[in-house]
């Protein structure tokens, strides 16, 4: 049996297009809530569209901050964050200044400025830095649909930047954690490779 | 930098594609799931899927091509036409819409705006503007509801201002007047409305070849929807993004 991924349900993102992707790269999916299933499973995906407060409230309100915390605390665990979970990686965001994020990155994320279209919708590219220890995927184009960014790279990370706004971190990793600002289950066939690397640990 | 996007409609009643599509290579041009599977090979950035239906069944079998379109899809998906509450947008985003877009309703009801974008984010709230000319002032532009039979005391680039204050990400501007005309899109029109609001605007209604869709882009356009380009004219969505690229337009390609 291939492994299962478990994407945790806080029930403030949508995640058909999420789920659809997996099916067509052939990977097995559940919901959980399950902090034990979080901390164990071999495949946790922490998706999230909207807004960083309500995400963030969901995590306390099931109980799953410890466990998502100790996962990501372990990189050689294969962890994916989408959008919004690779916002609430870091300390805090000016979306929800009261709300605290995981913590897991020592950053605070920023609204892009007046200067451009907000939110960010569409395809934009995606780089991989040249400082990288380890490729995560090719450069490619992948859809974006965000109002905040990672201004800064984190320590002991790598990243991959993006052009809006002056540029900001769109995707970081380390082992076989990996967050992405964009959407690769919408980033068509680049997108898909994404998803079945990090799935296949290619 | 961020790419201009091309937006493929399907008008879909009872889980059927009711404008003429012709395809090659197609042996059902009418069933969306193969069309949105075959614009999606051919490099469509987005695809937008417009519920036409006239009834209650038939409104009940567009989860069901939605949910279909959705597991073909790895491109965003907007659903919209007949969206008239937040349950019902909520129904759709279920069925694996990315985004959904609400016109009638939110004239009604503004605050259905600030639900929508409270609850499901501003990224999955699109707000349609459909617009018809004043004829008696000067670039002004009356927003028009119900498929464009009801004529609204509501001035188009403004009502796209307070969209955008009402927390959606992005607007739909459809040119009554040059909707099926084939004369390009109202420029004017655009202008207006990107003077009045700074959220990404997808230009609708009017056009009929690549130089119209470059008009727009130039007129601070974000993205272009188009059918009849795609579904008349035997031109691909590979061929626009080309033709699209020579003029400097820069597309994913």
């Amino acid at each position: 049996m291939p492994p299962e991924i478990q994407i945790i349900n806080t029930g403030v993102a949508n995640i058909r297009s999420l789920q659809a992707a997996f099916d067509r790269i052939d990977a097995p999916w559940a919901l959980t809530e399950d902090a034990s299933a979080i901390e164990s499973a071999t495949h946790v995906v922490l998706p999230g569209v909207g807004a960083f407060g309500a995400a963030a409230d969901a995590i306390d309100r099931l109980q799953l901050r410890d466990a998502i915390c100790k996962r990501l605390g372990q990189p050689e665990k294969a962890t994916l964050c989408i959008c919004l979970g690779l916002q609430l990686l870091c300390d805090a965001s000016e979306e929800n200044p009261n709300h605290k994020g995981l913590g897991v990155i020592d950053a605070k994320i920023e609204r892009f400025s007046q200067d451009v279209a907000v939110p960010q919708l569409g395809w934009n590219a995606v780089v991989p830095h040249e400082s990288c220890h380890e490729q995560k995927f090719e450069t490619g184009e992948a859809y974006f649909a965000n109002s905040f960014r990672m201004g800064t790279p984190p320590e002991g990370w790598d990243y991959a930047t993006t052009d809006y706004d002056g540029g900001f971190v769109s995707s970081v990793w380390r082992g076989r954690t990996l967050a992405c600002q964009f959407h690769p289950e919408l980033s068509g066939k680049w997108g898909q490779t994404l998803l079945k690397g990090w799935y296949e640990n290619a | 930098m961020l790419k201009s996007r091309i937006i493929p409609c399907l008008d879909v009643n009872d889980g059927r594609v009711v404008k003429g599509v012709k395809f090659q290579n197609l042996r059902d041009a009418g069933n969306p799931v193969d069309l949105a599977a075959h614009y999606q090979e051919q490099g469509a950035d987005e695809l937008v899927v417009l519920d036409v239906s006239a009834t209650r069944q038939a409104r009940l079998a567009m989860l069901e091509t939605i949910e279909g379109v959705r597991q073909q899809l790895s491109i965003p998906l907007t659903v919209g036409g007949g969206v008239g509450s937040i349950e019902d947008a909520g129904r759709l985003l279920n069925a694996g819409a990315d985004k959904v877009s609400i016109n009638s309703a939110a004239v009604r009801h503004p605050d259905l705006i600030n639900e929508m974008a409270d609850r499901f984010g501003a990224q999955c709230t699109v707000v349609a503007v459909d617009a018809k000319r004043d004829t008696t002032q000067e670039n002004i532009w009356q927003v028009m509801t119900r498929s464009g039979t009801q004529g609204e005391t509501l001035d188009a680039a403004w009502w796209a201002g307070e969209a955008q204050r009402r927390g959606a990400g992005e607007i739909l501007l459809t040119s009554f007047d040059r909707d099926g005309t084939r004369s390009g899109y109202d420029l004017e029109l655009m202008d207006a409305v990107v003077a009045a609001c700074s959220l990404p605007v997808i230009a609708s209604g009017g056009a009929d070849s690549v130089e119209h869709m470059v008009e727009a882009f130039q007129h601070g356009a974000h993205a272009v929807l188009a059918a009849s380009i795609f579904h008349d004219k035997n031109m691909t969505v590979a061929d626009v993004k080309r033709d699209l690229t020579a003029l400097g337009v820069e597309v994913r390609i």
